[in-house]
Protein backbone atom coordinates (compact mmCIF):
# COMPACT_ATOMS: atom_id res chain seq x y z
CA UNK A 1 0.00 0.00 0.00
CA UNK A 2 2.87 2.26 1.28
CA UNK A 3 4.62 1.44 -2.48
CA UNK A 4 1.93 2.61 -3.92
CA UNK A 5 1.14 5.83 -2.47
CA UNK A 6 4.96 6.68 -2.95
CA UNK A 7 4.58 5.70 -6.50
CA UNK A 8 1.89 7.94 -6.77
CA UNK A 9 3.87 10.75 -5.29
CA UNK A 10 6.58 10.10 -7.75
CA UNK A 11 4.62 10.50 -10.65
CA UNK A 12 2.40 13.48 -9.54
CA UNK A 13 5.48 15.24 -8.97
CA UNK A 14 7.36 14.84 -11.81
CA UNK A 15 5.40 17.31 -14.33
CA UNK A 16 6.48 15.94 -17.52
CA UNK A 17 4.30 13.11 -16.38
CA UNK A 18 1.64 14.88 -15.11
CA UNK A 19 0.93 17.10 -18.09
CA UNK A 20 1.34 14.20 -20.36
CA UNK A 21 -1.49 12.76 -17.87
CA UNK A 22 -3.67 15.77 -18.20
CA UNK A 23 -3.44 15.54 -22.13
CA UNK A 24 -4.32 11.91 -21.90
CA UNK A 25 -7.36 12.40 -20.35
CA UNK A 26 -8.60 15.53 -22.57
CA UNK A 27 -7.50 12.65 -25.64
CA UNK A 28 -9.69 10.10 -23.95
CA UNK A 29 -12.60 12.63 -23.77
CA UNK A 30 -12.65 13.77 -27.59
CA UNK A 31 -12.73 9.89 -28.23
CA UNK A 32 -9.46 10.09 -30.14
CA UNK A 33 -8.23 6.71 -31.61
CA UNK A 34 -5.16 4.82 -30.20
CA UNK A 35 -2.69 6.38 -32.49
CA UNK A 36 -3.47 9.55 -31.89
CA UNK A 37 -3.73 9.06 -28.42
CA UNK A 38 -0.36 7.15 -28.11
CA UNK A 39 1.37 10.41 -30.54
CA UNK A 40 -0.29 13.15 -28.54
CA UNK A 41 0.65 11.75 -25.15
CA UNK A 42 3.62 11.29 -25.84
CA UNK A 43 4.43 14.90 -27.85
CA UNK A 44 2.99 16.19 -24.98
CA UNK A 45 5.80 14.38 -22.06
CA UNK A 46 8.16 15.15 -24.86
CA UNK A 47 7.25 18.33 -24.60
CA UNK A 48 7.97 19.30 -21.09
CA UNK A 49 11.25 17.95 -20.89
CA UNK A 50 12.01 20.39 -24.15
CA UNK A 51 11.09 23.33 -22.00
CA UNK A 52 14.03 22.19 -19.08
CA UNK A 53 16.52 21.67 -22.01
CA UNK A 54 16.18 25.65 -23.07
CA UNK A 55 16.21 26.48 -19.46
CA UNK A 56 19.25 24.68 -18.85
CA UNK A 57 20.81 27.04 -22.08
CA UNK A 58 18.89 30.16 -20.76
CA UNK A 59 20.51 30.09 -17.34
CA UNK A 60 24.63 29.93 -19.44
CA UNK A 61 23.19 33.05 -20.86
CA UNK A 62 21.40 34.87 -17.82
CA UNK A 63 23.78 34.46 -15.36
CA UNK A 64 26.72 35.92 -16.56
CA UNK A 65 24.49 38.71 -17.81
CA UNK A 66 23.48 39.51 -14.11
CA UNK A 67 26.65 39.00 -12.87
CA UNK A 68 28.07 41.63 -15.77
CA UNK A 69 25.24 44.35 -14.99
CA UNK A 70 25.93 43.93 -11.40
CA UNK A 71 29.45 45.11 -11.57
CA UNK A 72 28.96 47.55 -13.85
CA UNK A 73 26.01 49.67 -12.80
CA UNK A 74 25.82 48.08 -8.54
CA UNK A 75 22.18 47.70 -9.35
CA UNK A 76 20.47 44.76 -10.53
CA UNK A 77 18.86 44.44 -14.26
CA UNK A 78 16.23 42.63 -15.14
CA UNK A 79 14.89 41.84 -18.58
CA UNK A 80 11.37 40.74 -18.56
CA UNK A 81 10.44 37.59 -20.38
CA UNK A 82 7.40 34.73 -20.14
CA UNK A 83 9.13 32.33 -21.59
CA UNK A 84 12.52 32.40 -19.58
CA UNK A 85 11.14 32.91 -16.52
CA UNK A 86 8.47 30.05 -16.54
CA UNK A 87 10.83 27.86 -18.14
CA UNK A 88 12.79 28.55 -15.04
CA UNK A 89 10.09 28.42 -12.93
CA UNK A 90 9.01 25.19 -14.12
CA UNK A 91 12.27 23.06 -12.34
CA UNK A 92 10.77 23.86 -8.84
CA UNK A 93 7.14 24.70 -9.26
CA UNK A 94 6.32 22.39 -12.62
CA UNK A 95 3.56 19.54 -10.94
CA UNK A 96 1.77 22.66 -9.08
CA UNK A 97 1.92 24.48 -12.26
CA UNK A 98 0.32 21.86 -14.36
CA UNK A 99 -1.98 21.35 -11.56
CA UNK A 100 -3.31 24.64 -11.67
CA UNK A 101 -3.39 24.97 -15.66
CA UNK A 102 -5.85 21.94 -15.56
CA UNK A 103 -7.85 22.94 -12.70
CA UNK A 104 -7.77 26.92 -13.39
CA UNK A 105 -8.96 25.98 -17.37
CA UNK A 106 -12.65 23.57 -15.51
CA UNK A 107 -12.70 26.89 -13.29
CA UNK A 108 -12.68 29.11 -16.32
CA UNK A 109 -15.67 26.71 -18.43
CA UNK A 110 -17.76 27.05 -15.06
CA UNK A 111 -17.70 30.74 -14.55
CA UNK A 112 -18.50 31.28 -17.84
CA UNK A 113 -20.67 28.78 -17.64
CA UNK A 114 -23.29 30.06 -14.78
CA UNK A 115 -22.32 33.94 -14.47
CA UNK A 116 -22.59 36.36 -17.44
CA UNK A 117 -18.92 36.59 -18.00
CA UNK A 118 -18.94 34.27 -21.02
CA UNK A 119 -14.87 34.15 -21.95
CA UNK A 120 -13.20 30.99 -22.58
CA UNK A 121 -9.60 32.04 -22.44
CA UNK A 122 -8.15 30.55 -25.56
CA UNK A 123 -4.51 31.77 -25.68
CA UNK A 124 -2.77 28.38 -24.29
CA UNK A 125 0.41 29.62 -23.48
CA UNK A 126 -0.52 32.56 -21.74
CA UNK A 127 -2.43 30.18 -19.42
CA UNK A 128 0.86 28.30 -19.16
CA UNK A 129 2.72 30.54 -17.97
CA UNK A 130 -0.18 32.55 -15.51
CA UNK A 131 -0.15 29.34 -13.92
CA UNK A 132 3.26 29.01 -13.36
CA UNK A 133 3.11 32.45 -11.72
CA UNK A 134 0.49 31.94 -9.42
CA UNK A 135 1.81 28.50 -8.87
CA UNK A 136 5.52 30.72 -7.53
CA UNK A 137 3.06 33.61 -5.70
CA UNK A 138 0.64 30.80 -3.76
CA UNK A 139 3.55 28.90 -2.93
CA UNK A 140 5.33 32.20 -1.31
CA UNK A 141 2.05 33.38 0.51
CA UNK A 142 2.18 29.95 1.93
CA UNK A 143 -0.12 27.51 0.62
CA UNK A 144 0.85 24.36 0.10
CA UNK A 145 -0.48 20.94 -1.10
CA UNK A 146 -4.23 20.78 -2.01
CA UNK A 147 -4.72 24.58 -0.93
CA UNK A 148 -2.60 25.92 -2.88
CA UNK A 149 -3.40 23.83 -5.53
CA UNK A 150 -6.93 25.22 -5.32
CA UNK A 151 -6.24 28.60 -4.52
CA UNK A 152 -4.34 28.78 -7.69
CA UNK A 153 -6.79 27.18 -9.68
CA UNK A 154 -9.53 29.56 -8.76
CA UNK A 155 -7.70 32.42 -9.41
CA UNK A 156 -6.61 31.31 -12.54
CA UNK A 157 -10.14 30.97 -13.47
CA UNK A 158 -11.24 34.44 -12.60
CA UNK A 159 -8.02 36.07 -14.26
CA UNK A 160 -9.15 34.05 -17.35
CA UNK A 161 -12.20 35.59 -17.64
CA UNK A 162 -11.88 39.16 -16.13
CA UNK A 163 -8.86 39.84 -18.71
CA UNK A 164 -10.91 39.70 -21.73
CA UNK A 165 -14.40 40.81 -19.55
CA UNK A 166 -12.26 44.51 -18.89
CA UNK A 167 -11.27 44.48 -22.49
CA UNK A 168 -14.10 43.87 -23.96
CA UNK A 169 -16.03 47.46 -24.67
CA UNK A 170 -12.66 48.16 -26.10
CA UNK A 171 -13.02 45.08 -28.64
CA UNK A 172 -16.54 45.88 -29.35
CA UNK A 173 -15.48 49.26 -30.58
CA UNK A 174 -12.37 47.88 -32.67
CA UNK A 175 -13.99 45.27 -33.96
CA UNK A 176 -17.80 46.42 -34.12
CA UNK A 177 -19.35 43.22 -33.05
CA UNK A 178 -19.33 41.29 -29.76
CA UNK A 179 -18.28 37.81 -30.82
CA UNK A 180 -14.77 37.62 -30.15
CA UNK A 181 -12.69 38.58 -27.21
CA UNK A 182 -9.00 39.45 -26.80
CA UNK A 183 -7.26 36.35 -24.92
CA UNK A 184 -4.21 38.22 -23.80
CA UNK A 185 -2.65 39.06 -20.53
CA UNK A 186 -1.60 42.20 -20.71
CA UNK A 187 -5.44 43.35 -21.24
CA UNK A 188 -4.89 46.01 -18.19
CA UNK A 189 -2.16 47.96 -20.25
CA UNK A 190 -4.59 48.11 -23.40
CA UNK A 191 -7.49 49.20 -21.67
CA UNK A 192 -5.58 52.00 -19.99
CA UNK A 193 -4.26 52.85 -23.51
CA UNK A 194 -7.75 52.68 -24.72
CA UNK A 195 -8.38 55.27 -21.73
CA UNK A 196 -5.79 57.48 -22.92
CA UNK A 197 -6.72 57.65 -26.46
CA UNK A 198 -9.97 58.94 -25.24
CA UNK A 199 -8.50 61.21 -23.13
CA UNK A 200 -5.93 63.15 -25.33
CA UNK A 201 -8.75 63.04 -28.27
CA UNK A 202 -10.75 65.44 -26.39
CA UNK A 203 -14.38 65.94 -26.83
CA UNK A 204 -16.28 66.27 -30.36
CA UNK A 205 -13.54 66.23 -32.71
CA UNK A 206 -12.96 63.57 -35.14
CA UNK A 207 -9.13 62.09 -34.17
CA UNK A 208 -6.50 61.32 -37.40
CA UNK A 209 -6.41 57.65 -37.60
CA UNK A 210 -2.81 56.18 -37.96
CA UNK A 211 -4.68 54.53 -40.62
CA UNK A 212 -4.69 58.20 -42.70
CA UNK A 213 -1.06 58.39 -42.73
CA UNK A 214 1.68 57.27 -44.41
CA UNK A 215 4.10 55.22 -42.53
CA UNK A 216 7.09 52.85 -43.39
CA UNK A 217 7.06 49.36 -44.03
CA UNK A 218 9.35 47.05 -44.00
CA UNK A 219 9.60 46.19 -39.87
CA UNK A 220 7.88 43.21 -40.75
CA UNK A 221 10.93 40.90 -39.56
CA UNK A 222 10.97 41.71 -35.75
CA UNK A 223 8.11 39.69 -35.72
CA UNK A 224 10.37 37.20 -35.98
CA UNK A 225 10.81 36.49 -32.29
CA UNK A 226 13.76 34.80 -32.86
CA UNK A 227 15.58 37.40 -34.82
CA UNK A 228 14.31 40.67 -32.59
CA UNK A 229 15.26 38.41 -29.32
CA UNK A 230 18.47 37.62 -30.72
CA UNK A 231 19.31 41.42 -31.76
CA UNK A 232 18.18 42.87 -28.51
CA UNK A 233 20.02 41.04 -26.21
CA UNK A 234 23.38 41.69 -28.45
CA UNK A 235 22.47 45.39 -28.01
CA UNK A 236 22.37 45.15 -24.03
CA UNK A 237 25.01 42.80 -24.02
CA UNK A 238 27.21 44.55 -25.99
CA UNK A 239 26.42 47.84 -23.79
CA UNK A 240 26.36 46.32 -19.98
CA UNK A 241 29.78 44.45 -21.28
CA UNK A 242 31.59 47.83 -22.08
CA UNK A 243 30.07 49.31 -19.02
CA UNK A 244 31.63 46.01 -16.76
CA UNK A 245 34.93 45.94 -18.61
CA UNK A 246 36.95 43.58 -20.26
CA UNK A 247 38.89 43.18 -17.34
CA UNK A 248 36.20 41.70 -15.16
CA UNK A 249 34.63 39.66 -17.92
CA UNK A 250 37.99 37.97 -19.16
CA UNK A 251 39.21 37.42 -15.72
CA UNK A 252 35.71 35.98 -13.77
CA UNK A 253 33.56 34.91 -16.54
CA UNK A 254 34.56 34.19 -20.06
CA UNK A 255 37.48 32.72 -19.23
CA UNK A 256 39.91 34.42 -20.95
CA UNK A 257 37.82 34.83 -24.20
CA UNK A 258 37.48 37.76 -25.54
CA UNK A 259 34.65 40.26 -23.80
CA UNK A 260 32.84 41.20 -26.88
CA UNK A 261 33.12 37.51 -28.10
CA UNK A 262 31.81 36.12 -25.48
CA UNK A 263 28.69 38.75 -24.94
CA UNK A 264 27.96 38.28 -28.62
CA UNK A 265 27.68 34.44 -28.25
CA UNK A 266 25.86 34.88 -24.49
CA UNK A 267 23.49 37.04 -26.28
CA UNK A 268 22.49 34.11 -29.30
CA UNK A 269 22.47 31.85 -26.43
CA UNK A 270 19.65 33.86 -24.66
CA UNK A 271 17.79 33.63 -28.04
CA UNK A 272 18.93 29.84 -28.46
CA UNK A 273 16.96 29.20 -25.27
CA UNK A 274 13.88 30.80 -25.70
CA UNK A 275 13.71 29.19 -29.34
CA UNK A 276 13.96 26.13 -27.79
CA UNK A 277 11.59 26.71 -25.06
CA UNK A 278 9.04 27.78 -27.15
CA UNK A 279 9.35 24.48 -29.02
CA UNK A 280 8.85 22.54 -26.34
CA UNK A 281 5.60 24.58 -24.88
CA UNK A 282 4.07 24.04 -28.78
CA UNK A 283 4.23 20.48 -27.75
CA UNK A 284 2.78 20.83 -24.51
CA UNK A 285 -0.37 22.74 -25.68
CA UNK A 286 -0.43 20.50 -28.96
CA UNK A 287 -3.07 18.20 -27.58
CA UNK A 288 -4.36 20.45 -24.53
CA UNK A 289 -5.83 23.63 -26.16
CA UNK A 290 -7.96 22.20 -28.28
CA UNK A 291 -9.66 19.41 -26.03
CA UNK A 292 -10.32 22.38 -23.89
CA UNK A 293 -12.10 24.11 -26.75
CA UNK A 294 -13.89 21.80 -27.30
CA UNK A 295 -15.01 20.66 -24.60
CA UNK A 296 -16.02 24.53 -23.20
CA UNK A 297 -17.70 24.40 -26.51
CA UNK A 298 -20.06 21.79 -25.58
CA UNK A 299 -20.78 23.08 -22.45
CA UNK A 300 -20.78 26.80 -22.99
CA UNK A 301 -23.58 28.12 -25.06
CA UNK A 302 -22.99 31.73 -26.42
CA UNK A 303 -18.91 31.45 -25.31
CA UNK A 304 -16.82 34.20 -26.40
CA UNK A 305 -13.72 32.64 -27.13
CA UNK A 306 -10.78 35.05 -26.20
CA UNK A 307 -7.99 34.75 -29.06
CA UNK A 308 -4.36 35.51 -29.12
CA UNK A 309 -3.17 39.07 -29.70
CA UNK A 310 -2.52 39.15 -33.37
CA UNK A 311 -6.27 39.43 -34.38
CA UNK A 312 -6.29 42.76 -33.09
CA UNK A 313 -2.84 43.98 -35.58
CA UNK A 314 -5.12 43.68 -38.85
CA UNK A 315 -7.44 46.27 -38.08
CA UNK A 316 -4.28 48.65 -38.02
CA UNK A 317 -1.30 47.66 -39.26
CA UNK A 318 0.25 51.69 -38.75
CA UNK A 319 -0.65 51.91 -35.27
CA UNK A 320 0.81 48.13 -34.58
CA UNK A 321 4.43 49.86 -35.42
CA UNK A 322 3.50 53.15 -34.07
CA UNK A 323 2.54 51.18 -30.72
CA UNK A 324 5.87 49.68 -30.35
CA UNK A 325 8.05 52.27 -31.24
CA UNK A 326 6.21 54.30 -28.80
CA UNK A 327 5.85 51.37 -25.97
CA UNK A 328 9.43 51.39 -26.59
CA UNK A 329 10.40 54.70 -25.79
CA UNK A 330 8.20 54.55 -22.61
CA UNK A 331 10.78 51.83 -21.53
CA UNK A 332 13.73 53.43 -22.08
CA UNK A 333 12.17 56.50 -20.33
CA UNK A 334 10.97 54.10 -17.38
CA UNK A 335 14.65 52.92 -17.55
CA UNK A 336 16.18 55.86 -16.83
CA UNK A 337 13.74 57.22 -13.94
CA UNK A 338 14.74 53.84 -12.89
CA UNK A 339 18.73 54.76 -13.18
CA UNK A 340 18.01 57.93 -11.75
CA UNK A 341 15.88 56.76 -8.55
CA UNK A 342 18.24 53.57 -8.19
CA UNK A 343 15.93 50.93 -7.98
CA UNK A 344 15.94 47.35 -9.57
CA UNK A 345 16.80 48.31 -13.77
CA UNK A 346 13.98 46.85 -15.96
CA UNK A 347 15.43 46.57 -19.79
CA UNK A 348 12.95 47.34 -22.30
CA UNK A 349 12.68 44.00 -23.83
CA UNK A 350 11.57 44.08 -27.63
CA UNK A 351 9.28 41.34 -27.51
CA UNK A 352 7.02 42.39 -24.97
CA UNK A 353 7.02 45.91 -26.33
CA UNK A 354 6.31 44.54 -29.55
CA UNK A 355 3.33 42.76 -28.65
CA UNK A 356 1.65 44.41 -26.09
CA UNK A 357 2.85 47.75 -27.37
CA UNK A 358 1.51 47.11 -30.90
CA UNK A 359 -2.04 46.24 -29.48
CA UNK A 360 -2.13 49.44 -27.46
CA UNK A 361 -1.33 51.19 -30.60
CA UNK A 362 -4.29 49.83 -32.01
CA UNK A 363 -6.79 50.34 -28.84
CA UNK A 364 -4.99 53.66 -28.87
CA UNK A 365 -5.69 54.75 -32.05
CA UNK A 366 -9.68 53.06 -31.63
CA UNK A 367 -9.99 55.46 -29.38
CA UNK A 368 -8.22 58.39 -29.67
CA UNK A 369 -6.76 58.11 -33.42
CA UNK A 370 -2.74 58.94 -34.26
CA UNK A 371 -2.54 60.90 -30.98
CA UNK A 372 -4.25 58.23 -29.08
CA UNK A 373 -1.85 55.24 -30.24
CA UNK A 374 1.17 57.69 -29.52
CA UNK A 375 0.22 58.49 -25.87
CA UNK A 376 -1.74 55.18 -25.17
CA UNK A 377 1.69 53.05 -25.82
CA UNK A 378 4.13 55.33 -24.49
CA UNK A 379 2.03 54.51 -21.06
CA UNK A 380 1.96 50.98 -21.59
CA UNK A 381 5.58 51.25 -21.82
CA UNK A 382 5.62 52.35 -18.73
CA UNK A 383 3.16 50.13 -16.98
CA UNK A 384 5.07 46.94 -18.42
CA UNK A 385 8.14 48.81 -17.26
CA UNK A 386 7.18 49.47 -13.40
CA UNK A 387 5.03 46.34 -12.90
CA UNK A 388 7.87 43.80 -12.65
CA UNK A 389 9.47 46.20 -9.85
CA UNK A 390 7.23 45.76 -7.77
CA UNK A 391 6.10 41.99 -9.06
CA UNK A 392 9.50 40.80 -8.33
CA UNK A 393 9.49 41.00 -4.47
CA UNK A 394 6.51 39.14 -4.24
CA UNK A 395 7.79 36.34 -6.54
CA UNK A 396 10.14 34.97 -3.87
CA UNK A 397 13.55 33.30 -4.92
CA UNK A 398 12.61 33.77 -8.53
CA UNK A 399 12.66 37.34 -8.05
CA UNK A 400 16.41 37.20 -8.25
CA UNK A 401 16.43 35.40 -11.55
CA UNK A 402 17.30 38.41 -13.97
CA UNK A 403 14.08 37.44 -16.09
CA UNK A 404 10.34 37.48 -14.93
CA UNK A 405 7.02 38.39 -16.13
CA UNK A 406 6.56 41.07 -19.05
CA UNK A 407 3.24 41.53 -20.00
CA UNK A 408 0.79 43.49 -17.36
CA UNK A 409 -1.50 41.26 -16.14
CA UNK A 410 1.04 39.29 -14.98
CA UNK A 411 2.00 41.82 -12.72
CA UNK A 412 -0.99 43.22 -11.64
CA UNK A 413 -2.52 39.69 -10.85
CA UNK A 414 1.03 39.08 -9.21
CA UNK A 415 1.37 42.19 -6.57
CA UNK A 416 -2.56 41.63 -6.02
CA UNK A 417 -2.66 38.37 -4.59
CA UNK A 418 1.68 38.94 -3.25
CA UNK A 419 0.63 42.33 -1.21
CA UNK A 420 -2.79 40.22 0.05
CA UNK A 421 -0.92 37.66 0.97
CA UNK A 422 2.07 39.93 2.62
CA UNK A 423 -0.96 41.90 4.89
CA UNK A 424 -3.12 39.03 5.93
CA UNK A 425 -1.89 35.58 4.58
CA UNK A 426 -3.48 32.63 2.55
CA UNK A 427 -6.87 33.89 4.35
CA UNK A 428 -6.75 37.18 2.73
CA UNK A 429 -6.18 35.41 -0.55
CA UNK A 430 -8.95 32.46 0.14
CA UNK A 431 -11.64 35.37 1.12
CA UNK A 432 -10.61 37.74 -1.56
CA UNK A 433 -10.92 35.01 -4.41
CA UNK A 434 -14.72 34.01 -2.52
CA UNK A 435 -15.85 37.54 -2.79
CA UNK A 436 -14.54 38.21 -6.14
CA UNK A 437 -16.58 35.04 -7.56
CA UNK A 438 -19.36 36.24 -5.43
CA UNK A 439 -19.36 39.84 -7.12
CA UNK A 440 -18.78 37.73 -10.73
CA UNK A 441 -22.10 35.80 -10.04
CA UNK A 442 -24.59 38.55 -9.42
CA UNK A 443 -26.50 38.55 -12.44
CA UNK A 444 -26.73 42.83 -13.11
CA UNK A 445 -24.86 44.10 -10.61
CA UNK A 446 -22.32 47.24 -10.69
CA UNK A 447 -19.01 46.55 -13.04
CA UNK A 448 -16.15 45.28 -11.15
CA UNK A 449 -13.54 46.70 -10.21
CA UNK A 450 -10.31 44.29 -10.56
CA UNK B 1 0.10 16.75 -48.68
CA UNK B 2 0.73 19.30 -45.58
CA UNK B 3 -0.72 22.54 -44.77
CA UNK B 4 1.32 24.75 -42.28
CA UNK B 5 -0.08 27.99 -40.24
CA UNK B 6 2.72 30.41 -39.54
CA UNK B 7 2.60 33.30 -37.00
CA UNK B 8 5.54 35.35 -35.68
CA UNK B 9 6.23 33.18 -32.25
CA UNK B 10 4.30 29.95 -33.43
CA UNK B 11 2.40 29.69 -30.23
CA UNK B 12 -1.53 31.46 -30.16
CA UNK B 13 -2.30 32.80 -33.38
CA UNK B 14 -1.29 30.03 -35.75
CA UNK B 15 -2.46 27.42 -33.75
CA UNK B 16 -6.14 29.39 -33.52
CA UNK B 17 -5.57 29.03 -37.96
CA UNK B 18 -4.40 25.78 -37.51
CA UNK B 19 -7.89 24.33 -35.85
CA UNK B 20 -9.69 26.41 -38.09
CA UNK B 21 -8.35 25.09 -41.40
CA UNK B 22 -8.46 21.13 -39.52
CA UNK B 23 -12.67 22.44 -39.25
CA UNK B 24 -13.05 24.21 -42.83
CA UNK B 25 -11.42 20.74 -44.01
CA UNK B 26 -13.63 18.69 -42.09
CA UNK B 27 -16.46 20.40 -43.43
CA UNK B 28 -15.48 20.23 -46.99
CA UNK B 29 -14.65 16.42 -46.54
CA UNK B 30 -11.13 16.94 -47.46
CA UNK B 31 -8.84 14.11 -46.09
CA UNK B 32 -5.24 13.07 -46.18
CA UNK B 33 -3.99 16.76 -44.81
CA UNK B 34 -1.72 16.92 -42.36
CA UNK B 35 -2.12 20.70 -40.73
CA UNK B 36 0.16 21.96 -38.39
CA UNK B 37 1.55 24.99 -36.84
CA UNK B 38 5.15 26.61 -36.57
CA UNK B 39 7.12 29.95 -36.21
CA UNK B 40 8.08 32.25 -38.26
CA UNK B 41 12.21 31.64 -38.15
CA UNK B 42 11.33 28.07 -38.24
CA UNK B 43 9.17 27.82 -40.83
CA UNK B 44 11.61 26.93 -43.75
CA UNK B 45 10.02 25.94 -47.80
CA UNK B 46 10.52 22.04 -47.14
CA UNK B 47 7.96 21.74 -44.41
CA UNK B 48 4.40 22.10 -46.51
CA UNK B 49 3.28 22.29 -49.69
CA UNK B 50 1.02 25.40 -48.50
CA UNK B 51 1.56 27.83 -45.94
CA UNK B 52 -1.16 30.13 -44.11
CA UNK B 53 -0.15 33.25 -43.14
CA UNK B 54 -1.32 36.50 -41.95
CA UNK B 55 -1.38 39.97 -43.96
CA UNK B 56 0.71 41.74 -41.61
CA UNK B 57 3.66 39.17 -41.54
CA UNK B 58 3.53 37.65 -44.70
CA UNK B 59 5.90 40.08 -46.27
CA UNK B 60 9.09 39.38 -47.07
CA UNK B 61 8.30 35.66 -46.58
CA UNK B 62 7.67 34.58 -50.77
CA UNK B 63 10.59 32.22 -50.47
CA UNK B 64 8.59 29.20 -48.37
CA UNK B 65 6.85 28.71 -51.78
CA UNK B 66 2.79 28.30 -52.07
CA UNK B 67 1.84 31.36 -49.46
CA UNK B 68 -1.86 31.85 -48.89
CA UNK B 69 -2.34 35.35 -47.29
CA UNK B 70 -5.01 36.03 -44.45
CA UNK B 71 -6.67 39.50 -44.64
CA UNK B 72 -8.52 38.74 -41.22
CA UNK B 73 -7.56 36.15 -39.14
CA UNK B 74 -10.40 35.39 -37.32
CA UNK B 75 -12.17 35.59 -40.34
CA UNK B 76 -13.96 32.21 -41.24
CA UNK B 77 -15.56 32.95 -44.10
CA UNK B 78 -12.41 33.98 -45.67
CA UNK B 79 -10.43 30.90 -44.47
CA UNK B 80 -13.11 28.50 -45.75
CA UNK B 81 -13.44 30.85 -49.29
CA UNK B 82 -9.10 30.55 -49.61
CA UNK B 83 -8.64 27.06 -47.99
CA UNK B 84 -11.62 25.70 -50.78
CA UNK B 85 -9.74 27.46 -53.68
CA UNK B 86 -6.54 25.35 -52.62
CA UNK B 87 -8.49 22.11 -52.09
CA UNK B 88 -9.65 22.92 -55.59
CA UNK B 89 -6.43 23.70 -56.82
CA UNK B 90 -4.77 20.57 -55.61
CA UNK B 91 -7.84 18.17 -56.32
CA UNK B 92 -8.29 17.54 -53.26
CA UNK B 93 -11.87 18.21 -53.81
Amino acid sequence: MNNVLTTLIDVLSQPAILVALIALIGLLAQKKNMSDTLKGTTKTFVGFLVIAAGAGILETSLVPFGSMFQEAFNVSGVVPNNEAIVALALNEYGSNTALIMFFGMIVNILIARFTRFKYIFLTGHHTLYMACMLAVIMAVAGFDTVPLIAAGAVALGIIMTLSPAILQPFMRKLTGNDNVALGHFSAVGYAISGLVGQAVKGKGKEATSTEEIDFPKGLGFLRDSTVSIALTMIVMYFVVAIAAGPAYIESELSDGTNFLVFSLVQAGNFAAGVFIILAGVRLVLAEIVPAFKGISTKLVPNAKPALDVPIVFTYAPNAVLIGFFSSFIGGLFSMIVMAVVGSTIILPGVVPHFFTGAAAGVFGNATGGLKGAVAGSFVNGIIISFLPVFLLPVLGELGFANTTFSDADFGVGGIFFGSLANYGGPMAIVISLAVILVLMAIPFGKKKSA
Amino acid sequence: MKFLAVCGSGLGTSFMVEMNIIQVLNELGVTGVEVSHSDLSSASPGDADVFFLAKDIAEGNDHLGEVVVLDNIIDMDELKEKVKKVAEEKNLI
